[in-house]
């Protein structure tokens, strides 16, 4: 017999393409099976799931700045309004272009956009929201990233791989809460002070906050939560007997945006 | 039919008559020469040139203040030589995806001995292996590989940012 | 047949040298962005995708169009499209390419992009976005460059290559609705979050696309010895005409939808684009010349007298190419992110080297679509002799 270079070429070709796409199609059939899941799963007995509870009647600005430097901090997030070499100083009016934030804040108004009274307290109107990212049960990002860069793990924390991010940006334009940054340039000199238990990141990827994984796994709470002095709370939901679900019970709490469907685990008494 | 010839474009009583000639050969060995050329031009700076094999550095203050038997390092010599890309890959993929499941599973690394290891390229490797441009640097710049490790991970641990 | 694009006359080679130039230059760009980042673009974290990804949403619009020279022709036997579903085809295939270098020079880390196939993710349309693109690609150049090839001989296409014709028909509908869901199932985005994306997407490609072809079939018929035929240039007017109608109905679809229903999410965008928000309004001008011009050209294309003049043709396709890509280009892009998830504004520009780029990788396209055009109307050229 033999084959003919003809033939050749289209039998390695079709190989190559059912090569390429058995992996899909087994992820089609049974999704979730090959690596993570989507979405949460019915809540399953001695599953820890993560949440936080931003106590908003003791938020000041000072307790906000501190939980926003720590955060920043012990992430190596880079602040590029205050490069180390003064050379490479960043125009102002493209400052918050770059911008990397993991944790921050804003009035209600922009925190709850479409939520406010006509008439409210000016107390609380002026009051600095910390946002982050809302660890939701169902994630957008999650649901859009063609890598499984980002995925929902199963605690509940919407993770990021930046090992496998392509920096296709589809996450940031999924997600409602804009809680995703993306690195426009190189990070490194606008750390002002490397903290050695976490790494940096490239040109090109994406990043968010990760509920303090890398604390978490050492029995530590998360960064924010630590500096806040107990204005944020957090903890395993799914414990009867955990301070963040006792806290839910005992006060009326709001989300973010819950008409989306995503099902926001950051929740604030107001 | 057994002397009919045949080629791709069908069967002929008898072979085609070319006349044997080479068309444009002045164009194509100019052409394979140029190719040729620059073929072989990045290898012509280290035309004969010895470079000589990398040596092993262990002189960091961590490594020298053990005592010679502590002075191991998780696996042996040369498991890690050959081995130490896949385990910081499979170590990477344990920390950041796999490894969730059970709590700090992923961050636990215990070698052959039952000794427990964080698994952390900078806050273990590292500390020890503090001269990056001697121990990792001389090594992958002989054999020619870019590990993109550093373009993230920093070169100092903890213990070493601590000293400072 | 591919010698037939390496022998040609000053101007064909002066023509790809330009081409070649322009696009060496976006190439350096390109160089640089490599090494400083997407932060050399006009991008940020509110406005997140620009200029590259706008460019590669019209340009799946006008690889999808070539469906409208094809579908006539095979399913309903419209013999005079024969002449110019090659035109298509080849037009398709040199916009597909722009698309998918478009994404590539949009990623923050193109040297993962084979990640896509490594960790394929069925959940998430950008996988299937990719292949549908590649898939179209490869199915235009072998149905194109077969059919040329078997005109050129004097012989029928082969069965297989009949049977990927109907399959290029759904798929070119696929390609465009693939890149559709990209941004309309997202829940935090009002201005995307309409069900008659994908149609719009359609009904604009369908009239963009077309045009373009007009033009190209107007250019060839003027610079070679092939004519694409008056026949078949009237019936793409009529394309045009049925599309860019659809297409203004569909937005002031829209327009009711969000603005009767009162919903702030939605009515924001529109009202940045078309009246600006808290003072910003750099888009007013570009959204309005863009809809009234398209409903005026909408309209003028009606008249059966102004499509049949091959000059008012011309500059009527003209416009409705420049508005599609304003509203579909600039317009759907910025007026999806702004405003931010926080109902801030911040507004988005292109830069020099962005520019440079995207006029780089257009180069490329048409770099491509010259050479292939050049083959075809060779072969069309010597058949007719």
């Amino acid at each position: 017999m033999g084959m003919d270079r003809r033939e050749f070429i289209r039998i390695s070709g079709l190989a190559a393409l059912l090569g390429l796409s058995g992996k899909g199609a087994f992820e089609l059939v049974r999704p979730g099976q090959v690596e993570a899941a989507m979405a949460a799963k019915p809540e399953a007995q001695g599953v820890v799931r993560w949440a936080m509870v931003v106590n908003m009647q003791k938020m000041d600005e000072a307790t906000a700045a501190k939980c926003i430097e720590a955060c920043h901090r012990v992430h190596n997030v880079p602040d590029f309004t205050k490069p180390k070499d003064p050379k490479d100083a960043v125009p102002p009016e493209i400052l918050n272009r770059y911008e990397v934030k993991w944790l921050w804040t804003e009035h209600y108004h922009n925190a709850f956009p479409g939520e406010e009274p006509p008439v409210m307290p000016e107390k609380i109107a002026h009051l600095p929201f910390l946002l982050l990212c809302n660890h939701c049960d169902n994630p957008p990002c999650v649901r859009v990233c063609p890598t499984k860069a980002t995925f929902r793990r199963e605690d509940g924390i919407v993770n990021m791989d930046m090992h496998r991010c392509i920096g296709c940006r589809f996450c940031m334009a999924g997600c409602p809460f804009g809680a995703r940054s993306f690195n426009w340039r190189d990070p490194r000199p606008y750390i002002t002070q490397d903290y050695p238990g976490y790494p940096t990141r490239e040109i090109g990827v994406v990043e968010k906050c990760t509920f303090c994984a890398e604390r978490l796994a050492q029995n530590m709470m998360p960064a924010c939560v630590e500096a806040s002095k107990g204005t944020l709370i957090f903890g395993d939901l799914n414990d009867e007997k955990s301070k963040v679900r006792d806290t839910l019970k005992r006060y009326f709490t709001i989300r973010r945006k819950v008409h989306l469907g995503t099902n926001p685990q950051v929740y604030y008494i107001v | 039919m057994a002397d009919n010839y045949k080629n791709e474009f069908g069967v002929f009583a008898e072979r085609p008559q070319v006349e044997k000639k080479y068309y444009d050969a002045k164009n194509i060995f100019t052409g394979l020469a140029v190719f040729l050329l620059l073929l072989i031009l990045p290898l012509v700076p280290n035309l004969g040139k010895t470079v000589p094999p990398p040596q092993r550095s262990l002189e960091t203050p961590v490594i020298q203040k053990l005592a010679e038997k502590d002075r191991k390092c998780i696996m042996p010599t040369d498991w890690m030589r050959a081995n130490h890309m896949q385990m910081l890959v499979d170590w990477r993929d344990n920390v950041v995806r796999t490894g969730e499941k059970g709590a700090a599973n992923g961050r636990n690394f215990v070698n052959p001995e039952g000794k427990k290891y964080l698994a952390s390229l900078t806050n273990t490797c590292m500390d020890c292996h503090s001269n990056k441009d001697k121990f990792c640097d001389q090594c992958h710049n002989y054999v020619a590989v870019a590990p993109n490790c550093w373009g993230c991970h920093l070169t100092e641990g903890k213990t070493l940012a601590e000293a400072k | 047949m591919l010698e037939r694009a390496l022998i040609g006359t000053k101007r064909y080679y002066l023509l790809l040298a330009v081409l070649a130039g322009i696009f060496g230059v976006g190439f350096l760009f390109y160089l640089q962005q490599l090494k400083f980042g997407l932060g050399i673009t006009g991008m940020g974290r509110d406005v997140s995708w620009g200029f590259y990804i706008a460019q590669f949403t019209y340009l799946v619009g006008v690889a999808a169009s070539a469906v409208m020279v094809v579908l006539p022709y095979y399913l309903h036997n419209y013999k005079a499209f024969g002449r110019v579903t090659i035109l298509g085809e080849f037009l398709a295939v040199a916009a597909v390419t722009m698309c998918v270098t478009f994404v590539l020079v949009d990623m923050g880390r193109p040297d993962r992009v084979m990640n896509v196939f490594k960790y394929p993710t069925p959940n998430s349309v950008m996988f299937w976005d990719i292949i549908v693109l590649n898939g179209y690609l490869l199915l235009n150049i072998l149905i194109g460059w077969n059919v040329l090839e078997c005109e050129r001989h004097s012989v029928a296409p082969p069965k297989w290559i009949k049977f990927l014709s109907y399959v290029s028909i759904p798929w070119a509908v696929s390609i465009h609705t693939v890149t559709a869901f990209l941004y309309a199932g997202l829940p935090g985005r009002g201005y995307w979050l309409t069900a008659i994306m994908a149609p719009r997407f359609l009904s604009s490609a369908f009239a963009a696309g077309p045009s373009l072809l007009v033009l190209l079939c107007l250019l060839v018929r003027k610079y070679t010895k092939f004519d694409p035929g008056r026949e078949q240039i009237q019936s793409l007017a009529k394309v045009v005409t049925y599309a860019t109608l659809i297409n203004v109905f569909f937005f002031f679809c829209e327009v009711f939808t969000v603005f009767y229903s009162q919903i702030p999410d939605h009515m924001l965008h529109f009202q940045y684009l078309f009246a600006g928000l808290d003072g910003k309004a750099r888009l007013v001008p570009f959204m309005w010349f863009s809809i009234v011009g398209m409903t005026i050209t909408a309209i003028l294309l009606t008249n059966p007298k102004l499509r049949q003049n091959e000059n008012t043709l011309a500059a009527l396709c003209g416009m409705v190419i420049i508005t599609t890509w304003i509203d579909k280009g600039l317009g759907l892009m910025t007026g999806g992110f702004v405003p931010n998830p926080m109902e801030k504004v911040t507004e988005y520009a292109p830069t020099v080297p962005e520019a440079a780029i995207t006029l780089g990788v257009w180069a490329l396209g048409f770099l491509v679509l010259t050479l292939l055009y050049k083959v075809a109307v060779s072969i069309k050229e010597e058949i007719r002799s």
